[in-house]
C-alpha cells in the first residue's frame, strides 16, 4: 500500500541500504533484511498466491508465520512464507498458482 | 548432548523475563525463538501500558523490550535466534532445529515454555480475500515493517488489541472506518477505546460482519446488526467501503509443545481455551516443565513478564540455585505484582479463572 515514512512515535523511517528483487520478472526495490510480504504490500500488490482448485487470491493473514497463507515461489523454491522470509538481493518471487511449480526439484 | 539448566522456548516478554530471573539466580540458560529478533508481540506494542509504576506504567512496549534486552545482554544469557522449538521428549529433551538446516536435541534439566498465543479467526463469506487479517497481523505491518496495509480499514472486535490496533492504525496514517463488536458493550480498557472514540472512529455493538466483497482484494463489508439471540436481523444491512478488514476476536494460547510433551490440560474459557495445568510457581504437571506468558492463558504483556520471571525463579531454585529465604521473598514479592495486575473490574475475572486452573485437580 503504502510505506508509513513519519510516524508520530517511531519518528521518521530510518535510512537503510536498497536491494532489487524481481517480482514476477519486475523488478521491485526494497529495503534491506525486510521481509518480502513487507516489500510486496508496500507496492500494492494485490494477492501472492492463488489457490490450488478454485484459483482464489491470497495475500498475508497473520504476518507471524503460523498460518502459510502468503506463501509464494522465492528463487524456484514453491511454498516459501514470505512475512517470516527477509529480501536478498536478486531474489526472484513469483506469485504461486496452486501448489507452484518445483521445476523437478522435488 | 548439550545440556543446560534451563531451556526457556520462546523470547517474548514472559521468556525474556524467565531467562533473566533464572541467570541472575545463576542458572545456565537457553533462551531460543523462531523468530530473526527475540522481544515475541513486545516491539509491537509502541503504546504506554498502565497499572502501577512498578509494572513499567507509562512506558511503551517497545522500550521495556530494549531494556530486557539490554538486561539480558549484561547477563550474558546464550539466545539462539532462527531457532524452532520442534518437540520435547523425554520430559527433558528439547528438539529443535536452526536456520531451517541443523537439527539437534539439547538435554534440558528444566524446560520454561514461553510459546505466547495465536490469534483466533471469524468465518464470513469472502473472509479468504487478500484484506483480511488478523489485527495483530496488521500491527506487525505497521510498527514493524512500518507498510500500511490498507488505507480504509474495518475493525473486528473492540477488545484491547481491537481498540489499540484500530488507534495504531490511525497513528500510521490509515483511516479506521469502523469497529464492530458482537457483544452488546464494547470490549477494552475505556482508556484505549476513549482514544479511538476522540478520533471520530463509529463504533458499532451488536452488530457483526454479514460478508466482505471484492474480486482480488477486499473492496466493501456488509455489516449487520444482531439480535439478542445473536443472529442477523434481516434489513438492517449496510455497506462500507473498505480495503482491509482487520479480526480481533481474540487470542488461542500456543500449546502445542505442552501437550505434545504431555503436559495435562485444563479448560479456562476466560483465558483463551484449554491451557496446561499450572501451579502458582508456574510448574506444569511434568515437574520439570514450567510455563509463562500467554501459553498459560492469554492476558497482557505485565502479566506475562510477572508469569516470567516466577517460572525463572521457581525453575531455578528447584534445581538448587536460591537459599530457600531468598525465594521465598522473591516469590511473594512477585506474587504480590500478580495480584496487583489482576485486580478491578476487568483482572479480578482473570484472577478467578487463574486461580480455577491451579485448583483444578494436578493430575
Ligand atoms: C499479534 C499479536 C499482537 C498483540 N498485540 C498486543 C497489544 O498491542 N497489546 C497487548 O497488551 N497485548 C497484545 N497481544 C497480547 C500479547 O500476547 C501479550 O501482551 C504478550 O506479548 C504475551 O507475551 P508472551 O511472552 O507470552 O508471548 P509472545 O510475546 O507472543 O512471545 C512468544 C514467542 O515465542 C516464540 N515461539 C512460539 N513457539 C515457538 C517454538 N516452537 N519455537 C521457538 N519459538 C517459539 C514466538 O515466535 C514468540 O517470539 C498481542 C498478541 C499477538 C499474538
Ligand atoms: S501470513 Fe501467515 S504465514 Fe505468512
Amino acid at each position: 500500500m503504502q510505506r508509513i515514512l513519519d510516524h508520530p512515535i517511531l519518528g521518521p523511517l530510518p535510512e537503510e541500504e536498497k536491494v532489487t528483487i524481481y517480482v514476477d520478472g519486475e523488478p521491485v526495490e526494497a529495503r534491506k533484511g525486510e521481509m518480502i510480504a513487507a516489500a510486496l504490500m508496500a507496492t500494492g500488490k494485490p494477492y501472492f498466491r492463488k489457490t490450488v482448485k478454485r484459483h482464489e487470491p491470497r495475500s498475508i493473514f497473520c504476518g507471524i508465520g503460523r498460518c502459510t497463507d502468503c506463501v509464494m515461489t522465492v528463487n524456484g523454491t514453491p511454498n516459501v512464507r514470505t512475512c517470516v522470509t527477509a529480501v536478498e538481493e536478486g531474489m526472484v518471487i513469483e506469485t504461486q498458482m496452486g501448489f507452484g511449480d518445483w521445476g523437478g526439484k522435488r | 548432548m548439550m545440556e543446560r539448566d534451563i531451556v526457556v522456548i520462546g523470547s517474548g516478554p514472559a521468556g525474556l523475563c524467565a531467562a533473566i530471573e533464572a541467570a541472575e539466580a545463576g542458572a545456565k540458560v537457553l533462551l531460543v525463538d523462531e523468530n530473526a529478533k527475540p522481544g515475541g508481540q513486545l516491539f509491537k506494542q509502541i503504546h504506554k501500558f498502565f497499572g502501577s509504576r512498578e509494572h513499567s506504567a507509562g512506558v511503551r512496549g517497545i522500550d521495556i523490550g530494549t531494556l530486557l534486552l539490554q538486561k539480558a545482554e549484561e547477563l550474558d544469557i546464550e539466545v539462539w535466534l532462527n531457532t524452532e522449538a520442534c518437540g520435547i521428549f523425554d520430559q527433558d529433551k528439547v528438539w529443535v532445529v536452526r536456520d531451517k538446516s541443523t537439527s539437534l536435541t539439547i538435554h534440558a534439566k528444566r524446560i520454561i515454555l514461553a510459546t505466547g498465543a495465536n490469534e483466533n479467526v471469524v468465518n464470513f463469506p469472502g473472509w479468504t480475500l487478500p484484506g483480511v487479517m488478523g489485527a495483530g497481523a496488521a500491527q506487525t505491518m505497521i510498527n514493524i515493517h512500518r507498510v500500511l496495509p490498507g488505507r480504509k480499514i474495518l475493525m473486528i472486535g473492540s477488545g484491547n488489541v481491537g481498540v489499540i490496533v484500530s488507534y495504531q492504525l490511525l497513528q500510521a496514517g490509515a483511516q479506521v472506518k469502523a469497529v464492530v463488536e458482537a457483544a452488546p458493550q464494547l470490549g477494552g480498557y475505556g482508556v484505549h477505546t476513549a482514544k479511538v472514540r476522540r478520533a471520530g472512529v463509529p463504533f458499532y455493538t451488536g452488530h457483526t460482519v454479514l460478508e466482505a466483497h471484492g474480486t482480488d482484494h477486499v473492496e466493501s463489508a456488509v455489516i449487520v446488526k444482531l439480535d439478542a439471540a445473536w443472529k442477523p436481523i434481516a434489513g438492517t444491512e449496510f455497506s462500507v467501503d473498505v480495503d482491509t478488514i482487520c479480526i480481533a476476536a481474540g487470542l488461542t494460547p500456543a500449546v502445542e509443545l505442552a501437550f505434545g510433551a504431555g503436559c495435562r490440560s485444563v479448560n479456562s474459557p476466560v483465558l483463551g481455551g484449554l491451557v496446561p495445568w499450572h501451579d502458582e510457581s508456574m510448574r506444569t504437571s511434568i515437574p520439570s516443565i514450567y510455563i509463562a506468558g500467554d501459553v498459560s492463558g492469554v492476558e497482557e504483556a505485565s502479566t506475562a513478564m510477572e508469569e516470567g520471571r516466577m517460572a525463572g525463579l521457581s525453575a531455578a531454585h528447584s534445581l538448587g540455585y536460591l537459599e530457600a529465604s531468598r525465594y521465598r521473598s522473591r516469590f511473594e514479592a512477585i506474587n504480590h505484582n500478580l495480584l496487583a495486575l489482576r485486580s478491578g473490574m476487568f483482572g479480578q475475572k482473570r484472577r478467578d479463572a487463574k486461580e480455577a486452573i491451579m485448583a483444578a485437580r494436578k493430575g
